[in-house]
């Protein structure tokens, strides 16, 4: 039996309304204990009630009782929610009258754990509840919620049901090697069905990959000579932003410096060894260490003062930057400029101050452009949202590659049907569905055979 | 009193008597119809994918099913050439009647074995413990084991049209009793169903309306053992001809009169083997079906029709038969039916085919679900086997999933349990690169000699080949070609690129175009065929082998996690319901068969793994 357990569904002290959810195999009989209102062990399931929590006879909140029995419920347990009055003080102490009374204090994510645990949500989706919980900022929410209404277990079973016939149409003629009538499956055919699957998981795989951004933040990278206001530009994002700064004394390099939020995206400044320590980071990095820190920025923003020409050094930085993910920032706009944007060989170039409250907004503006190139999330696109099913999706695509290199090097089918399995099975894993029972089922409904 | 009883003279009841009598057990086959040991009431064909291999199994281990085959056989055909080097299998056309009379020879010959003739309607269970069985007249016979084999015979009927017989095939008679006996021991009891086509005269075809289809003209045996088979000398064709839209209406306007469709069946049919009214009705798009016409003896007329299997009133079978090409004028011989009939529900069978409920107690064959003579005469020889090691003391001979077909199929049976009746293909196995026809014998003969079915003789040409396997691997590896003329002329010759720099023929072996053959008369040396082959395949496959190796390793890995004491799952927190309940039926020997019981999902297993690590057993 799985004991009771509880917790506050809504966020605390926010709101008029409270709401708190118990799930297992007592929830009603020990909601009812503490319940004065219609006898909770006797109403119809799915219907709401009116009356008090009582702790022994004292009233403790008025409230609405929705009580539904198993399985139509999230857990596919018995479930009651109450709805009390908001307000720390009120909601707290009808959640310690229910502790009380013998139900437990849930765990984080406890309910999602029994929902999946009881098979009402698969892998995925048990996955984007943690996501959904745990996003940071609204696309990153919207990501989670996407995948947790299943639109990734529908494409991953869809996918998965595809590949589960081109198997079984393997399989059927080895196993009925006689049947001349079934369709044959040919080398080509097998090819093009091949090429359309890599097509399909390459997309995926690109576009969750981009999307990754949104869930764990832009990672910036803040780049210029000494003296070019990096570290004001720093300050003043940061600042205006009123984000977090977490700045922690004496760590490593590529600590995160500061969190901030742009319109529903999180841009992470990494502070590589320090920008306001020592002003110069090519010079104290060297070039190959800039390098990297390009590599592994989403963004890099290369800061140059306007004020003065362009000098030499900052020529020869140029090279080192990729262009398609480099704003060029000509800061000191306020001193006036000597510096024309044609001058600069990058296509991102924008030009600010921070000695006005608007300085940085067309660095905003810039950095919103590049990353919010369209809508983000485009209708119906499949975005797998965290790195084990990504990792998953791409063994996937590279065993496909490899069935494809088998085809042309003409191994024979039975070996080509063993690699579409384990790429079926990596697939499977993304949702927990698994095969064999699977491929006969596919094989019989389709195909005729047999005495 | 007998050491061993075997119920039922079908294919698993001879590999399990026989088996018995030559471990030195006293045994007693007692069958309903003496006429009928080893009979083929249904198709007269044995092997095809995945069933070729079990017989070439089952002759490894020291049954009698490939021998047999050899001796009687037709016609003989190596299918899938081309599809790769695990798919490849043997099928057979046998003799109907050669068949059973080499069968009932060989088991006359046997020391240990006596025949009986009658019906078993009970068994005497003492603290759920057998201890024999009591026949129709009320005669007891003991045994310290009984090995039930019954086919299709436990209350079957036999279905043409609306009309409805309770007998069992060729007219025979069944057993009433026995299934209700087994329900109150606690069996759960399933009602199957099957199905047979009409046979037809051979002279009242016309051949030359169908497609002639040849056997194989290489000297082809199922037995490691058998010098050649009797279809060498023979090869007699198959015809093959098709359905038409006129026999599809025939069918579809009478469809509410065949049994099937006249809601006169209870049992479940085979998936893979429809009835003709069934094909017409599911795929109903397809314009044509193929039909085999397959001798079924040398001894007389009958045609079988392989696709045909129907349970529609004699007279659309008439109207059936003659709407098909080249059968205008058939005379029916034998009409098609349906015959259902009780079996047991195979996951109250312990690994090594022991019932759980009923000590000493096994059963093989139809009556655990499954269909196909190869299928239950490897049960069966299992069953033998296990049966004997049992009553002597020892440990059951358990073949793993990456072990052999017969590893699979039982497993399957005792872990997953069937609905339809089981059929064996190839894409049941996981690791079927590793279940090879032509290393049936490298796989089990070990076992066979082990346990005591192989005699030295084959035992130490068995290792001959092994050590000239060895041998030939180590010469290839060995021996290095380097970029000469002579090399070079020689792969130009072959289709292949002249040499960069040295290789050994090893390498060499691994490009597409060069086979072993080639190699072996390049280097001017000599080995069997069967030794040549072996050494391509593994050189060729290494890699796909060596992956399929370390799959069944990972699975191995769970496999060797034992579940011994009996565990309450119902108090193990955090497994899903539906888990628990499954668990609790099947109760696995370990997390891997655990693993592979539908609706058991793998967090479950996590969940259970991490409770068998901490040894958290309590106990009932």
């Amino acid at each position: 039996m799985k004991d009771t357990i509880c917790a506050i569904a809504t966020k605390l002290g926010m709101g008029a309304i409270s709401i708190i959810r118990v799930s297992g195999d007592e929830s009603i009989k020990k909601v009812n204990q503490c319940f004065q209102g219609s006898d909770l062990e006797k109403v119809k399931s799915h219907t709401i009630h009116y009356g008090y929590i009582k702790d022994q006879e004292k009233m403790i909140d008025e409230v609405l009782i929705s009580v539904m029995r198993k399985p139509k419920t999230y857990t596919r347990e018995d479930v009651v929610e109450i709805n009390c009055h908001g307000g720390i003080f009120s909601t707290q102490k009808v959640l310690e009258t229910l502790l009380k009374n013998g139900i437990r204090l849930a765990e984080p994510g406890e309910f999602t754990k029994r929902a999946f645990l009881n098979g009402r949500i698969d892998l995925s989706q048990a996955e984007s509840v943690m996501e959904l919980i745990e996003s940071k900022n609204e696309t990153a929410r919207e990501i989670a919620f996407s995948s947790l209404s299943g639109s990734i277990s529908h494409f991953i079973h869809e996918f998965r049901e595809e590949l589960k016939k081109l198997i079984a149409s393997i399989e059927v003629n080895i196993d009925y090697p006689e049947y001349e009538d079934i369709e044959k499956i040919t080398e080509e055919k097998l090819e093009e069905k091949v090429k359309q699957f890599l097509i399909q998981l390459e997309k995926i795989v690109k576009n969750s990959k981009e999307k990754q951004i949104f869930k764990n933040g832009i990672k910036t990278g803040i780049i210029g000579r000494p003296n070019v206001g990096k570290s004001s530009i720093l300050n003043h994002l940061l600042e205006e932003e009123k984000a977090i700064v977490t700045s922690i004394a004496g760590t490593t390099r590529d600590v995160v410096e500061g969190e901030i939020n742009l319109d529903g995206i999180s841009l992470q400044i990494s502070d590589t060894a320090g920008i306001r320590e020592t002003e110069d980071l090519v010079e104290k990095l060297g070039v190959e260490k800039s390098k990297k820190m390009i590599q592994e920025s989403d963004l890099v923003l290369f800061i140059i003062d306007g004020s003065n020409s362009l000098e030499k050094e900052d020529r020869l930085l140029f090279p080192l930057f990729q262009k398609e993910k480099t704003i060029v920032v000509i800061n000191k706009e306020d001193k006036g400029i000597q510096i024309k944007k044609e001058q600069i060989p990058f296509s991102h170039v924008v030009y600010t101050t921070t000695k006005e409250q608007e300085g940085l907004d067309s660095l905003k503006e810039e950095i919103k452009k590049m990353f919010f190139k369209e809508e983000i999330l485009e209708r119906e696109e499949i975005i797998l949202f965290n790195t084990r099913q990504i990792a998953l999706a791409e063994k996937a695509y590279h065993l496909l590659k490899e069935v494809l290199k088998q085809l042309k090097q003409g191994i024979e089918l039975d070996l080509i049907s063993l690699d579409l399995k384990e790429v079926l099975d990596q697939l499977g894993e993304i949702t927990g569905e698994s095969y064999p029972e699977e491929i006969l089922d596919t094989l019989f409904e389709n195909f005729c055979v047999g005495k | 009193m007998y050491d061993i009883i075997v119920v039922g003279g079908g294919h698993a009841g001879c590999e399990a008597a026989l088996a018995c009598a030559r471990l030195g057990n006293q045994t007693l086959l007692i069958t309903g119809n003496l006429k009928n040991i080893a009979d083929m009431p249904c198709n007269p064909s044995i092997g095809g994918p995945a069933k070729g291999i079990v017989v070439r199994e089952i002759d490894a281990l020291g049954g009698e099913m490939a021998k047999n085959t050899d001796k009687s056989s037709l016609q003989i055909k190596l299918l899938n050439t081309k599809k790769g080097p695990a798919v490849r299998a043997l099928r057979a056309q046998a003799d109907k009647v050669t068949y059973p009379q080499e069968m009932r020879k060989t088991i006359e010959k046997e020391k240990n074995l006596k025949l009986k003739e009658s019906f078993v309607e009970n068994l005497i269970v003492e603290e759920n413990k057998v201890k024999g069985v009591i026949l129709e007249n009320g005669d007891s016979i003991f045994s310290k084991a009984v090995i039930l084999t019954t086919g299709t015979y436990l209350k079957s009927s036999i279905l043409v049209g609306e009309k409805k017989k309770t007998e069992g095939p060729h007219g025979e008679r069944c057993s009433q009793f026995l299934s209700d006996r087994l329900k109150e021991l606690g069996f759960r009891i399933l009602r199957l169903k099957t199905g047979t086509p009409p046979r037809i005269e051979r002279s009242s075809i016309h051949f030359e309306e169908t497609t002639k289809e040849e056997g194989s003209k290489d000297s082809l045996t199922f037995s490691y053992d058998s010098k050649f088979s009797t279809a060498q000398q023979l090869q007699i064709p198959c015809y093959l001809t098709y359905t038409n839209e006129r026999t599809h209406q025939i069918i579809r306007e009478n469809l509410k009169r065949s049994s099937m469709y006249g809601g006169f069946v209870e049992g479940v049919g085979p998936r893979y083997c429809p009835s003709i009214e069934d094909k017409v009705v599911r795929f109903h798009d397809k314009d044509r079906h193929q039909l085999f016409l397959e001798p079924e003896s040398m001894f007389y007329d009958d045609i079988y029709i392989q696709g045909l299997s129907s349970s529609m009133p004699q007279e659309v079978q008439e109207d059936i038969v003659h709407s098909i090409r080249g059968l205008e004028d058939a005379k029916i011989l034998k009409y098609a039916y349906a015959i259902e009939y009780d079996a047991i529900d195979s996951k109250q069978l312990k690994q090594s085919l022991e019932t759980k409920l009923v000590e000493n107690l096994f059963t093989a064959g139809q009556i655990n679900g499954t269909s196909g003579y190869e299928e239950a005469a490897g049960q069966g020889l299992i069953a033998g086997i296990n049966a004997s090691l049992k009553i002597q003391g020892k440990e059951p001979l358990l073949l793993k999933r990456n072990e052999a077909y017969l590893g699979v199929l039982i497993d399957d049976l005792v872990t997953k349990g069937i609905k339809d009746p089981y059929r064996l293909l190839t894409s049941r196995a996981e690791y079927r690169l590793l279940l090879r026809d032509d290393n049936a014998d490298l796989r089990l003969r070990e076992y066979g000699y082990k346990i005591g079915l192989i005699d030295e003789k084959k035992y130490q040409k068995f290792l001959e080949k092994k050590k000239k396997i060895e041998e030939l691997l180590k010469l290839l590896k060995e021996t290095r070609i380097t970029p000469n003329e002579k090399s070079d002329a020689f792969l130009k010759k072959n289709g292949s690129k002249p040499l960069q720099t040295g290789i050994s023929f090893y390498e060499l072996l691994r490009r597409p175009e060069i086979s072993i053959e080639i190699i072996q008369e390049y280097l001017g040396i000599e080995y069997e065929k069967e030794i040549l082959k072996e050494v391509e395949i593994e050189i060729k496959y290494e890699g796909y082998i060596k992956k399929a190796n370390q799959e069944a390793e990972k699975m191995l890995h769970l496999e060797n996690i034992k579940i011994e004491k009996e565990i309450d799952y119902q108090k193990i927190p955090n497994l899903a319901s539906e888990a628990k309940q499954k668990l609790e039926e099947i109760k696995p020997t370990s997390l891997g068969q655990a693993s592979r019981i539908s609706g058991v999902n793998p967090s479950d297993i996590a969940v259970l793994s991490v409770y068998l690590k901490r040894g958290h057993y309590e106990s009932k």
